[in-house]
């Protein structure tokens, strides 16, 4: 192992760790976990090759390679822990097979990128389904159980049982570090879009940036979207969903006012919106409209290029809105997308045609507070002072974000 | 590594076991046992007989307490156990998929505990 031995301060050095482990850690955590199928394993030895690398580069000069060394390190932590037999619960052959697989671990220098693997033994059928985004984050991005639990507002400690339980089935129960056979990729896939759509819905709802990592989630779905995209350049979804985050994060900035009250979309200001985004999720969009198989992220990508036509001075064009929320509403019907429809029926031929929308869909809201928002705005508008208080009232009960609160209080007007 | 397959069946497909039903079902059967040879990954099982002629027997205080019938009282039962070599879950999954209770019943894919079965028997199994 080279190491240049230039003089670099301690300062340097840890922000060349942090570097290397937020570049490098989901790559290094897939090269060895889909080696051992041990997830938990590979997070101890890399968390321990990271602590020998805050002792030994300060003294040694940072390698000329940083994720070689941290993976021949990791490696052989992990081989260590197999030939001293610390892992009780494996039988003999299947540790076997592990060091083989570990000592013909590759060249460090050529890493293969196995994150693809990873994230599909994430959103694997076999996982529970409300496990897959907090493995994503855990081991793709090496976020801990304490920002896992705060972000996706659950308790740290519940979420730290989960995820050892749904890495172990990983390993015991040798769920596969294979891609998918092409058949199963549609469908495979849409668990991994899924999971990653939610950490991005997770960080959506709390507009507020107090807590900062809440935030940097938005940013780590679109990271790994970015990551899928460039695996997997030729399927439209994918393209479609880091189109539509895009386009939701372009536009961070102008939901809330300087004194942090709630915008809402009809009311931001274009010129607050991050242009340089919205150019990336149009290219994005683009790209995915050349490959001819439509998806709900597309569709959903689509409403939001409309909407992002602001930007650029143009009016927003409801017609062709209509027109999407048909469409996504026959693809991947939902409830989201029923309200959505409604109010943007309401925007084009009236608050009577959107208020027939969603009595069509009340019997499954009851506890959605969209629904209750579009509808008391539709009530006020034709007038029924009475339903649209009711509705209000509604609306703000189910807001748990005090912002939206606050602006909902304010239209429905002080009583 | 080796995986059960446990297999889940209603009551009505115990009854069409009867030699006298119709044996499309133990047509099907047969066909699947026969992949399963053909591929080199039977281990081993057996179909069980109908839960009525279970019986489940407790040790309390010494005590034996017989109990008539199966383990748990519910709709579906243990029908059979079928022990399969693969090297993946992904690749038992595929296999139960295949499996004819599958499509009327259910299968459950579980690893079996070969580092217990070392300890308990204090042999390493030699598949």
């Amino acid at each position: 192992m080279s190491a240049s031995l230039v003089n670099v301060s301690n300062g340097e050095i840890h922000r060349a760790i942090e570097e290397v482990a937020r570049e490098s850690y989901g790559r290094l955590i897939a090269v060895l976990a889909s080696r051992t199928r041990d997830v938990a394993g590979a997070e101890d030895a890399l968390a321990d090759a990271l602590v020998a690398a805050l002792v030994t580069w300060p003294r040694d000069g940072v390698p000329k390679s940083p994720q070689g060394w941290l993976l021949t390190a990791a490696r052989n932590r992990l081989l260590d822990r197999i030939r001293h037999q610390q892992v009780h619960d494996l039988s003999a052959p299947t540790l076997a097979f592990m060091m083989r697989e570990l000592e013909e671990t590759p060249d460090p220098e050529t890493l293969p990128d196995e994150r693809l693997k990873l994230l599909f033994v994430c959103a694997h059928p076999a996982i529970d389904p409300d496990m897959h985004t907090p493995l994503m984050l855990q081991t793709v991005l090496g976020l801990d159980a304490v920002a896992i639990g705060r972000a996706l507002l659950v308790p740290p400690k519940t979420i730290g049982q989960r995820l050892v339980r749904a890495k172990n089935k990983i390993r015991k129960a040798r769920i596969s570090f294979e891609l998918p056979s092409a058949k199963q990729i549609p469908e495979r896939l849409e668990a991994v879009l899924n999971a990653i759509y939610a950490a991005y819905g997770n960080s959506w709802e709390d507009a507020t940036g107090a807590d900062h990592r809440i935030a940097e989630l938005g940013q780590e779905a679109i990271w790994l979207a970015r990551v899928l995209r460039d695996q997997i350049p030729e399927n439209a979804e994918v393209r479609g969903l880091l189109a539509l985050m895009l386009h939701c994060e372009a536009r961070r900035p102008a939901r809330r006012s300087a004194d942090g009250r709630y915008v809402p979309l009809s009311e931001q200001d274009p010129r607050e919106w991050q242009i340089s985004l919205i150019h990336e999720a149009e290219r994005e969009l683009a790209a995915a409209a050349q490959m001819r198989t439509l998806g709900r992220f597309q569709i959903e990508a689509a409403i939001q290029s409309v909407h992002a036509e602001r930007a650029h001075g143009g009016s927003t064009n409801w017609l062709a809105i209509v027109a999407f929320y048909d469409q996504l509403l026959r693809v991947a019907p939902s409830i989201g997308a029923a309200v959505a429809r409604a109010a943007a029926h309401a925007q084009l031929q009236g608050p009577r045609a959107g208020l027939m929308l969603l009595d069509e869909i009340a019997a499954e809201t009851s506890s959605y507070q969209p629904y209750w928002a579009v509808r008391a705005h539709l009530m006020q508008q034709l007038g029924r002072v009475e339903d649209a208080a009711e509705a209000f009232d509604r609306a703000i009960e189910l807001s748990g974000d005090v912002a939206v609160r606050n602006f909902l209080i304010g239209r429905r007007g002080r009583r | 590594m080796l995986y059960a397959l446990m297999i889940y069946e209603r009551p009505s497909d115990f009854e069409r076991r009867d030699p006298a039903a119709a044996d499309s079902v133990i047509g099907a059967w047969r066909s699947y046992f026969r992949a399963v040879s053909d591929a080199g990954i039977y281990v081993g099982g057996n179909a069980l007989d109908i839960p009525d002629n279970a019986t489940t027997v407790r040790l309390r205080d010494d005590k034996r307490q017989i109990q008539d019938g199966p383990y748990a009282n519910t709709k579906e039962q243990l029908g059979g156990v079928m022990v399969l070599e693969l090297p993946s879950l992904d690749e038992a999954l595929e296999w139960a998929a295949g499996c004819p209770a599958a499509s009327y019943g259910a299968v459950e894919v579980r690893p079996v505990s070969t580092s217990t079965d070392e300890r308990v028997t204090g042999e390493r199994q030699q598949w």
